[in-house]
C-alpha cells in the first residue's frame, strides 16, 4: 500500500519548511549583530574611540584606524564618484544599445564580479609598487575607488533611468541643451539614487580587508598625509581577532564597524525608499 | 559646442570600468604567467608548494577553493532559494519590504566579522561537536554559504518577480496548488535568473578570502574529510604576501591569474544568461 | 506677414510617415487651432516646429521658416525659446514654482534676483496665477492642483519671451473652470503672442481660435477662418469630424 501526500498537504508542509529556512536566515542575521553588539558595546568608552593605539592594540583606543578608515573611503568615493556617476549619465543619455554600451556595461558587470583579494593584489603591484605610491592612504583609496566602480555605476545608472523622459523634454522644450538638462534636472532628481550608491560603496569601502591591507598597510601611528601607511578598522579588528591579541579590544572594534554598517545600511533604504516613491 | 565637449569627456570616463579590468587583468597576469610557464605546468599544478624551494604546486589548494565553494552552494542554495520563493510567492508587500532590507544587510557585514563568527562559535561548535580541530572545511562552507545568501536571494527573487503573473493565473485556472505552480512553473520560467545567481554566488565563495583565512585552518594538504583543514587559493595570497618576493611573489600573482580566469569565466557566463532575454 | 510658415513638412518615425507635405502659414497674433482625430499628426507638428522631434529620434523634410528665416539656420537652444511648447499633461520640474520660472530664463541668461523677481512675478499674473500663489512660491510646484500646474506650465514659457506658443491638448486633463481660466488667459496673451492650439476639442477650437486646421491620417485636409470651417467645411471628411461622426 502505497501512501500518496495530497497537494494541499504538500502545500503547506513546502510553506512551513520555506517559512523555517527563511526564518533561520533571518535568525543568523541578527544573531551576529546581538552577539557583536552585546559583547562590544562595553567597550565602546569615549577613551576606546578617541585614544591612539598601544602595544598593537592591547591597549589604547582605536582613533587612529578610524581616522584611516575615515580617510580611505572618503579618498575612495571622493574618485568614485565623478567616474560611476558620469559613466552612468553616459550610458543613459548618450547611448542608445551599441557596442560602446555592451562594452561598458560588460566591464562595470565583470568589475562588480572580481573578488577583493584580485584588487588588493592589483592595487599592490600598481599603485604600491610600479606608481611608487608605497603603502599609503592614496594607494588604499585608489584600489576601493576601482573596487566600488560598478556599485556607484549601476544605482546612479537605474537612478538616472528613473527620472522622468517629460522632465528632459520640458527642459529642451525650454531652450536647455543636452548638457544644461543633465546638469540641471537629471542629476537633480536622480540624486537621492546616486547618494544611496555612493553609501553604500562607502559602505563597502568600511568593511573591506583584503584589498586594503596590502594597499594602505597596517601601520598603527595617526596618518599625517595622504601618503601615510594607515590600518583601517577592519584591518584593525582582524588582526587583533585572528592574532588574539585581545579579544575585549576585537569585540569593541566589531561592535564599531558593525554599528557604522548598520548606520549605512539604514540611510541607503531611506534614501531609497524616498526616491522611489517619488519615480515609481 | 559645449555639449560635444561634454559628451566626448563622458564617453572617457564611462570607459573608467573597462579601463580598469584591462589594467588588473593586464597586471595579475603579467605578474603570474611568466611563473606558470617557468616554473611548468607540471609543477604548478603537483601538490608540492614550497615557493622559496622551487616547489609551486597548487593543486591542494584549487581543490581546497573547490570543496569549500561546493561546501557553500550545498548551505546556500537551499536557503537562498527557500528565501527567495518566500519573498516573491508566500510574502505580503509589509513583509518583502521588512525582509528585503534585512536580506540586503547581510550582504554588507564585513567578511572578517563572519570569520570572527566563525572563530568563536562555529569552530568551538565543531570541534565539540564532531571532533576534529574545528578549523575545518565544515567551518568554512557554513559560513561561505550565508555570505553567499543576499547574492543568491536577491537575484533569484528578481528573476521571481519578472515571472509574468498571467503564469499564475494560467496555473490556478488549471486546478494547481500554489505550490505545484511554484514548483512546476514559476522556478521553470525563471530559471536562468536563478542559475545566474547561484554562478554569481559561486564566484563570491571562490573569491573570499578574509572568512575563509580565519576559519579554514589553512593545513597545506588536501582534505581527507570535511572535519579536515584546508587552504584555499585565496588564503594563500593573503597569507603569504606580506612577505613574499621575487619568484614567491611570482608564485601568488600566479594563484592570483588563475582565481581571476575563474571569476571572469563564471562572470561571463552569468552576465550571458542574464543579458540573453 | 506671416509668423511661420511651412512648406512640404513630412515627418517620419523609423519608417512611420506621420506628417505628409503639409503646407501651412501661420499669422502673427492669430490663435491657430489644429483639430484632427488620433494619429493625424497634430502633436508631430507641433514637435516638428521647436525640432523637440530629434529627441524622438524622428526625421523631416521640407522648409519651415520663422519670420522668413529657416529653423535650421536659428541656434536650436534660441529657436525652442522663441517657440515655447505646452503639453498636454503639465510636468512641474522638482522643486519650487519660482524656479520653476526661472528655469528657461536662466538656461539663455544671467538676471539679477530683482530682475528675476519681476519676471517671475509678470509671468505668473500674465497666466492668471499670481494671486492663487504669490505667498507660496517657494513650495514645491508639484503640491498645486492640475489646474494650477497647467497655468504654472505657461507661465514657465512665457518666462522665455517666447514669440509663440503652441500648446498640445492643454486642457484634456483638466476640470471646466480650469480650462475657462486657460481660455481666458490665451485670450488675453494674444496680442503679444502667436498661438498654435492643437485640441480634441472642437468646441474650445470654436470658442478661441481665429482659424482651424484640420488634419487627418497625417495630411492637412484644409484650413480656413474658424467660423467658416465649422459653418461650411469644403471636405466631407472636416464635416463629418466636427459633427462627431468619428474620431
Amino acid at each position: 500500500m502505497t501512501f500518496r501526500i495530497g497537494p494541499r498537504t504538500s502545500q503547506v508542509i513546502a510553506y512551513i519548511t520555506l517559512l523555517l529556512m527563511t526564518a533561520i536566515t533571518v535568525i543568523v542575521l541578527l544573531f551576529i549583530i546581538v552577539y557583536i553588539l552585546k559583547n562590544g558595546l562595553g567597550q565602546l568608552t569615549l577613551e576606546f574611540l578617541t585614544d591612539s593605539t598601544r602595544e598593537m592594540g592591547k591597549e589604547g583606543g582605536i582613533l587612529p584606524s578610524i581616522l584611516g578608515t575615515l580617510f580611505i573611503a572618503l579618498f575612495a568615493i571622493l574618485i568614485a564618484t565623478p567616474l560611476g556617476v558620469g559613466s552612468a549619465v553616459y550610458l543613459v543619455e548618450y547611448t542608445k544599445g551599441g557596442p560602446i554600451r555592451r562594452i561598458i556595461s560588460f566591464g562595470a558587470d565583470c568589475l562588480a564580479g572580481v573578488p577583493s583579494i584580485i584588487f588588493g593584489l592589483f592595487g599592490f603591484i600598481f599603485f604600491v609598487i610600479s606608481m611608487n605610491l608605497g603603502w599609503s592612504i592614496l594607494s588604499g583609496g585608489l584600489t576601493l575607488a576601482v573596487m566600488i566602480l560598478p556599485t556607484i555605476i549601476r544605482t546612479s545608472e537605474e537612478a538616472i533611468k528613473a527620472v522622468p523622459h517629460t522632465y528632459r523634454e520640458i527642459s529642451y522644450s525650454l531652450g536647455g541643451g543636452k548638457l544644461d538638462t543633465i546638469l540641471r534636472v537629471v542629476l537633480p532628481s536622480a540624486l537621492p539614487g546616486i547618494l544611496t550608491g555612493v553609501i553604500l560603496g562607502v559602505g563597502r569601502a568600511v568593511g573591506e580587508t583584503a584589498a586594503v591591507i596590502f594597499t594602505a598597510g597596517s601601520s598603527l601611528g595617526l596618518p599625517t598625509s595622504v601618503f601615510s601607511s594607515t590600518r583601517t578598522l577592519a584591518v584593525h579588528f582582524y588582526i587583533l581577532a585572528r592574532e588574539g591579541i585581545s579579544m575585549p579590544k576585537a569585540y569593541g572594534t566589531a561592535a564599531v564597524l558593525i554599528i557604522i554598517i548598520l548606520v549605512i545600511n539604514f540611510i541607503a533604504y531611506r534614501l531609497m525608499h524616498r526616491f522611489i516613491a517619488r519615480y515609481y | 559646442m559645449k555639449d560635444k565637449i561634454a559628451e566626448k569627456l563622458l564617453l572617457f570616463i564611462a570607459l573608467s570600468a573597462i579601463l580598469s579590468l584591462l589594467l588588473i587583468t593586464f597586471f595579475i597576469f603579467q605578474q603570474g604567467i611568466p611563473l606558470i610557464f617557468k616554473a611548468g605546468l607540471g609543477n604548478f599544478f603537483a601538490l608540492k608548494w614550497a615557493p622559496t624551494r622551487g616547489g609551486f604546486g597548487i593543486l591542494s589548494m584549487i581543490v581546497g577553493s573547490l570543496m569549500v565553494t561546493i561546501g557553500a552552494l550545498a548551505v546556500g542554495i537551499p536557503f537562498g532559494l527557500a528565501g527567495a520563493i518566500f519573498l516573491a510567492e508566500f510574502s505580503s508587500k509589509t513583509i518583502q519590504k521588512t525582509l528585503k532590507p534585512i536580506i540586503e544587510l547581510l550582504a554588507g557585514i564585513p567578511s572578517v566579522v563572519y570569520g570572527f563568527i566563525g572563530i568563536v562559535i562555529l569552530v568551538p561548535f565543531i570541534r565539540e561537536t564532531f571532533g576534529g580541530p574545528g578549523f575545518s572545511v565544515l567551518a568554512a562552507s557554513v559560513i561561505l554559504g550565508i555570505m553567499i545568501l543576499p547574492t543568491i536571494v536577491s537575484i533569484s527573487y528578481d528573476a521571481l518577480l519578472a515571472v509574468p503573473n498571467t503564469y499564475r493565473e494560467g496555473s490556478y485556472a488549471l486546478g494547481a496548488t500554489k505550490w505545484q505552480t511554484i514548483v512546476m512553473v514559476l522556478l521553470h520560467a525563471a530559471r536562468s535568473g536563478i542559475v545566474a545567481g547561484i554562478i554569481l554566488g559561486m564566484g563570491r565563495a571562490i573569491g573570499e578570502t578574509m572568512a575563509v583565512i580565519m576559519i579554514a585552518g589553512n593545513a597545506l594538504k588536501i582534505p581527507g574529510s570535511i572535519l579536515d583543514s584546508v587552504r584555499t587559493l585565496t588564503s594563500t595570497i593573503a597569507l603569504e604576501l606580506g612577505y613574499a618576493a621575487g619568484d614567491h611573489r611570482a608564485a601568488l600573482f600566479a594563484c592570483g591569474s588563475i582565481l581571476f580566469l575563474i571569476i571572469i569565466v563564471l562572470n561571463i557566463i552569468a552576465i550571458r544568461i542574464t543579458s540573453r532575454k | 506677414m506671416y509668423k511661420l510658415r511651412i512648406r512640404q513638412l513630412s515627418l517620419y518615425y523609423d519608417s512611420l510617415q506621420a506628417l505628409k507635405e503639409i503646407d501651412l502659414d501661420v499669422e502673427s497674433n492669430e490663435i491657430l487651432a489644429v483639430i484632427g482625430p488620433a494619429n493625424s499628426g497634430k502633436s508631430s507638428l507641433l514637435r516638428a516646429l521647436n525640432r523637440l522631434y530629434e529627441i524622438d529620434y524622428a526625421r523631416i523634410t521640407g522648409k519651415i521658416l520663422l519670420d522668413e528665416e529657416d529653423i535650421f539656420n536659428i541656434p536650436i537652444n534660441d529657436l525652442r525659446r522663441r517657440i515655447g511648447i505646452i503639453f498636454a499633461t503639465p510636468v512641474v520640474l522638482p522643486g519650487s514654482i519660482y524656479k520653476n520660472i526661472a528655469y528657461g530664463p536662466r538656461l539663455h541668461r544671467r538676471l539679477k534676483k530683482k530682475r528675476m523677481d519681476e519676471l517671475v512675478c509678470d509671468t505668473l499674473k500674465s497666466a492668471n496665477l499670481w494671486d492663487e500663489v504669490q505667498d507660496r512660491l517657494d513650495d514645491s510646484a508639484s503640491r498645486l492642483s492640475g489646474g494650477q500646474q497647467q497655468r504654472l506650465c505657461i507661465a514657465r514659457t512665457l518666462a522665455m519671451q517666447p514669440e509663440v506658443i503652441m500648446m498640445d491638448e492643454p486642457c484634456s486633463g483638466l476640470d471646466p473652470i480650469s480650462t475657462a481660466k486657460i481660455e481666458a488667459t490665451m485670450l488675453e496673451l494674444k496680442k503679444d503672442y502667436t498661438f498654435i492650439l492643437v485640441t480634441n476639442n472642437t468646441k474650445q477650437a470654436a470658442r478661441v481660435s481665429d482659424r482651424t486646421a484640420f488634419f487627418y491620417l497625417g495630411e492637412l485636409i484644409e484650413v480656413d477662418k474658424t467660423q467658416k470651417l465649422f459653418t461650411s467645411p469644403v471636405d466631407s471628411r472636416t464635416d463629418d469630424y466636427i459633427r462627431g461622426r468619428f474620431g
